[in-house]
């Protein structure tokens, strides 16, 4: 059974019926057992940063921990975000730290927020994009994105006047600053991989 | 590179869609929920619902109509409809959707924007802009409230500036005085909002022909274009206006 980390920010359900749509088995929820004993979690997230970080409140250990312990992690948007080490969203907030990199703002030389469906060029070795295609199109809404500053990850990029990181895996933590769940059929196959990963 | 969108708009009164001319004369365009699976499987963008009763009752049926959307559409979709509080935005948000977009009220009450800026992040705070052409000045509109029904005199590219600034992530402008003629997008209203922000702006209303699309994408400097008419009555396919709008060297998601 997935489980998606259901905080208390919008759109934990978009996530859920995504997956039950692909046929995975997926469930909201905040307990702590549940969490512990799910084959894979799924951290969501439309919210500003510093909301989000709050709303997890003393989730974030428990996430840390079992993550650290090697069950697979999805983040998505600002879910994905939250996995790197501090964001500047209005004002100064500390994220999960499990990928080093920082959320910056996208530069304003572009249209902010980066809004809709860009190509993403999909790495061979990333196993979310596994039987995908070479690139893609998938749905991006967001202002901040993560400077990625970890040798360790492996990065998914998309153009944006500069190389934007789209998707980073780093051993069995995955995340996503698209959001998969609204990216069609595309979205929904990079979802059933993940519930793949979740199985092994 | 980022894609132009392509992103039809359904009016929802009394859980139909309909569609009027000029904001008058509604005529039925199908269930929502049949609409909207419709255009997700078929390689729309994004999907608007604008609940345009917006009475308390319509408010508890637009959640309802949001959760069952979400249950068959994997594609973005706002809602939008007198919404006034950031609670309202939070229910919605949480029902499935991805954005809500503000009118009335944020007119009323310009910190609302701020307030859901803050909480839910400005890509999910649409302000829409309902803009009628002033009679005296050909190059400026005035902002229009209650569903168009009600002129102010706040200027439309000075109320898009301030918006910005206070925490909007998207414009859905709309011409009143094209909307429904199918007779092209408000392309001058377009280009003076889109060059005065630097968040992205939604076309909408007027479109009829393929070539409005291509002229709201590149004349107005439109992110996205909105339709209802040509789509709902399928004068023409999402394929056909993508397929249309690649032939001539835009970026689309096909």
């Amino acid at each position: 059974m997935i489980v998606i980390i259901d905080y208390n920010v919008g759109n934990v359900r978009s996530v859920c019926n995504a997956f039950r749509y692909t046929g995975c088995e997926a469930k909201l929820s905040c307990e702590p057992e549940t969490i512990e004993n799910a084959a894979g979690l799924v951290l969501p997230g439309v919210a500003a940063f510093g909301y989000a970080v709050g709303a997890l409140g003393s989730l974030a250990e428990l996430i840390k921990k079992v993550a650290l312990n090697g069950k697979p992690l999805l983040g998505i948007c600002v879910g994905y975000q939250m996995l790197f080490d501090r964001s500047c969203e209005h004002g100064r907030h500390n994220g999960l730290g499990l990928i080093s990199g920082s959320v910056v703002p996208v530069p304003a030389e572009q249209t902010v927020p980066h809004m809709g469906w860009n190509m993403v060029t999909l790495p061979d070795d990333m196993e979310l994009f596994a039987g995908v295609g070479k690139e893609k199109h998938f749905y991006f809404a967001h202002s901040f994105y993560a400077d990625v500053a970890d040798s360790r990850a492996k990065i998914a990029y998309t153009d944006y006047g500069f190389n934007l990181p789209a998707s980073v895996q780093k051993a069995n933590i995955y995340g996503t600053q698209f959001h998969p769940e609204k990216s069609g059929k595309t979205g929904l196959k990079v979802l059933k991989n993940f519930a793949e990963i979740c199985k092994k | 590179m980022l894609t132009k969108r392509i992103i039809p708009c359904l009016d929802v009164k009394d859980n139909r869609v309909v569609k009027g001319v000029n904001f008058l004369n509604l005529r039925d365009a199908g269930d929502p929920v049949e609409l909207g699976a419709r255009y997700s499987d078929s390689g729309a963008d994004e999907l608007v619902f604008l609940d345009i009763t917006a009475t308390i009752r319509s408010r508890k049926t637009i959640v309802e109509l949001v959760e069952k959307v979400a249950e068959n559409v994997f594609i973005p979709f706002t809602v939008g409809g007198g919404i006034q509080t950031v609670d309202q935005i939070d229910e919605l948000l949480r029902s499935g959707a991805e954005k809500v977009s503000v009118n009335t009220a944020a007119v009323e009450n310009p910190a609302l924007l701020t307030a859901a800026a803050q909480r839910f992040g400005n890509q999910c705070v649409v302000l829409a802009i309902d803009a009628r052409r002033s009679k005296e000045q050909p190059d400026r509109w005035q902002v229009c409230v209650k569903a168009g029904s009600e002129p102010t005199d706040i200027d439309v590219v000075e109320w898009a500036v301030k918006a910005e600034k206070l925490g909007a992530g998207e414009i859905l402008l709309t011409s009143m005085d094209a909307d429904g003629t199918k007779a092209g997008y408000d392309n001058r209203l377009n280009r003076a909002v889109s060059n005065a922000v630097n968040i992205p702006v939604i076309a909408s209303g007027g479109a009829g022909k393929l070539e409005h699309l291509y002229d709201a994408i590149v004349d107005g400097g439109a992110d996205a274009v909105l339709m209802a008419s040509i789509t709902h009555f399928e004068q023409y396919t999402i394929k056909q206006m993508k397929e249309y709008l690649a032939g001539r060297g835009i970026a689309v998601n096909l």
